[in-house]
């Protein structure tokens, strides 16, 4: 018997109950579906929280200053001033894996304009920051090093400031602000760079160079820096390496003997990253193994169905062996009918998993990313259950005796 | 061997147990049938006709004693082989006519074919000759729900005959008919015997024997009487060939 012959008798024997053959693939359908919709969700999840950390930049450390210790309590990390300025000429120099370093102090502050006011994160940082975090600048400059050496007052101001100051769309460059008391001279202004994966707005900020925020804000430029340094390493690769590389170094500098804490810490963003891939990475495989056990249970019903359809046509299977059916004729019929039932539940739970995962897309505006693997795989693994639940009604049904099949009523 | 025997049955048994209980369905049968005989086989219920039947069908196996079919051994044979045997030597008829429900005549004549493995075309232009044969070449595409009784049959016959088969067994072929289309079915009959087919028919009616050209009688499981006798001559009804 032909292989077309054979889907040809699966596909009318599944055809003549309509009803039961829908109601059989059910459970495939909507494991597969579920499947589908999952992965989708999960891969644009996951695609969300990357972009998230690509656009804070993935070689970024920071390097935060140590904690107090007094009578045994212990501050956070930065509560107490351990990196000096000569530190941070260290990192710069020092440090083969590290591209460029850019101290940053911060402090909240009102910017006040000619009409509004708006009180903002004031951040005085060195012409490289806005490098390391792969921010350009929209209108104007941004802080240059002669900025930086002579203090001048200069600042570049984040969209949303621009937006609260002088409405959407201005161009505030060469415009007069204060910070506090301290008038200062619009030079540049930020390009959006939109919402953190925690929902920080990134562009409610304003950049002075650091020099003139020690200065005015922090009463002097002494040994130690009143915040922290953002690092940028050479690439996402060498992250690992720069993050070692100035442990060392900042442990030589000051003078820690083996075994001693250090007195600061650095911030990995691409580990925060990882970690944050992780738990969407167990959210989306938690929710796929529940998919996985309702599509189990969908090849229980197609045994359970297949065992029914081999007792009903008994008869049927019978005839086929007196006219010369070979056992293995009856059992490639019944595992082509039961592979058949279960590929169309995958096939149909494609569709439905692809339309469900553009429908919440578009209705709860989240992420999805359908991945051809994700469908290619569901359906395989959809044939491989229908072959696994199929094969045993199937060997029963090639095993029956031709006599008693022949009388079976 | 014989060129022209086609069934040789030495001391064949067939012993069935269930639990302590031994059933002797057949008990030492030893029957020849010639290229061309016309065999009815006759007995009472309960005197092994059908098992006999059976294991001449290929469907079971003698439990001692040698079965030789077309010059083939057939006891101790696989089942892929006796299916094989029953496909290419064999050709079934059953009280129950035996036909796939909700599939036309043309592909229940085509079936045997399917499992021969013969191509589409050909499958097709020999089960219509067969259906032709028998006189319902109007009848192709009907369901069996859509024919009588008599004409069910004649598909059944069609499909017994579309792989050209040495031996065509009936097992009470007009048991389910009334005694008009009784007649016509074995006009059919006789008429495949006289074109060369050898004809094995299990029956419990003297008037369907006598259309045969040798009656053997079975009791409890052995054969009490063998005779040749002159095949009466199965005249159909002039109206009833459709």
């Amino acid at each position: 018997m032909s292989p077309i012959q054979t889907l040809r008798v699966a596909l009318r024997a599944i055809l003549r109950n309509k009803l039961r053959a829908f109601l059989t693939t059910l459970g495939i359908v909507i494991g597969v579906g579920a499947v589908i919709a999952m992965m989708a969700i999960g891969a644009g999840a996951k695609q969300r929280v990357e972009e998230a950390f690509a656009a804070m930049g993935t070689n970024v450390l920071i390097v935060l200053p140590g904690s107090t210790s007094s009578s045994g309590v212990h501050g956070g990390f930065g509560s107490l001033p351990t990196l000096t300025w000569e530190d941070v000429t260290a990192i710069r120099t020092d440090v083969g894996t590290v591209k460029s370093v850019a101290p940053t102090l911060r402090s909240s502050m009102p910017v006040i304009g000619e009409v509004q006011n708006w009180t903002t994160s004031i951040t005085g940082t060195s012409p490289e920051y806005f490098d390391i975090r792969s921010w350009p600048i929209a209108l104007g400059v941004g802080i240059t090093q002669p900025d930086v050496d002579g203090g001048t007052k200069v600042i570049v101001l984040g969209q949303t400031v621009v937006d609260k100051l002088y409405g959407p769309n201005a161009n505030p460059v060469g415009q007069a602000v204060r910070v506090g008391s301290t008038p200062f001279q619009v030079v540049g202004v930020a390009g959006r760079k939109g919402q953190s994966a925690t929902g920080q707005d990134y562009d409610d900020a304003a950049f002075i160079p650091y020099t003139t925020f020690a200065r005015k804000v922090q009463g002097g430029l002494g040994k130690y820096l009143q915040g922290s340094i953002m690092v940028a390493a050479t690439s996402s690769d060498t992250t690992s390496r720069a993050q070692q590389d100035i442990t060392a170094l900042l442990r030589d500098r000051h003078h820690l003997a083996v075994g001693d804490d250090d007195d600061f810490s650095i911030r990995n963003l691409s580990e925060i990253a990882n970690a944050q891939q992780q738990g969407t990475d167990t959210m989306t495989t938690l929710l796929a193994s529940v998919a996985a056990v309702s599509l189990l249970v969908g090849g229980i019903g197609i045994m359970n169905i297949m065992l029914v359809s081999v007792t009903e046509r008994t008869r049927e299977i019978g005839i086929r062996m007196a006219v010369g059916a070979e056992p293995h004729h009856i059992l490639i019929q019944f595992l082509i009918e039961a592979l058949s039932l279960a590929v169309a539940g995958g096939v149909i739970g494609v569709a439905l998993g692809v339309g469900l995962a553009v429908w919440l897309a578009a209705r709860f505006q989240w992420p999805t990313l359908i991945q051809p693997d994700v469908i290619t795989v569901s359906v395989a693994f959809s044939a491989l259950v229908g072959i696994v639940f199929g094969i045993y009604p199937a060997r029963k049904a090639s095993q029956l005796d031709p006599i008693d099949a022949l009388r079976f009523e | 061997m014989d060129e022209g025997r086609v069934i040789e049955l030495t001391d064949v048994t067939k012993v069935y147990r269930t639990g302590d209980v031994e059933l002797r369905a057949l008990d030492g049968v030893s029957i020849n049938v010639e290229k061309g005989e016309f065999v009815a086989v006759m007995g009472s219920s309960g005197s092994g006709k059908s098992t006999l039947m059976n294991i001449v069908g290929c469907l079971d196996r003698p439990t001692t004693g040698a079965y030789v079919l077309a010059g083939r051994r057939v006891s101790g044979m696989s089942r892929s082989e006796l299916a094989r045997i029953r496909n290419q030597t064999l050709g079934f008829v059953f009280q129950q006519f035996n036909l796939l429900s909700r599939t036309t005549a043309l592909e229940n004549v085509e079936l045997p074919l399917e499992y021969a493995g013969i191509p589409a075309k050909a499958r097709r232009s020999r089960a219509t000759r067969a259906l032709d044969r028998v006189g319902l070449a109007q009848r192709l595409h009907h369901h069996p729900n859509q024919l009588s009784g008599g004409q069910q049959q004649r598909v059944a016959i069609a499909r017994a005959i579309v792989n050209d088969p040495k031996v065509i067994l009936a097992d009470e072929p007009t048991g389910a008919l009334d005694s008009r289309t009784s007649v016509d079915v074995m006009a059919i009959f006789q008429e495949l015997w006289r074109s060369g087919i050898t004809i094995v028919l299990v029956t419990h009616e003297a008037e369907v024997a006598a259309f045969a050209s040798r009656v053997v009688i079975m009791r409890d499981g052995r054969v009490v009487s063998d005779r040749t006798q002159q095949a009466k001559r199965a005249e159909p009804a002039p109206e009833a060939t459709l």
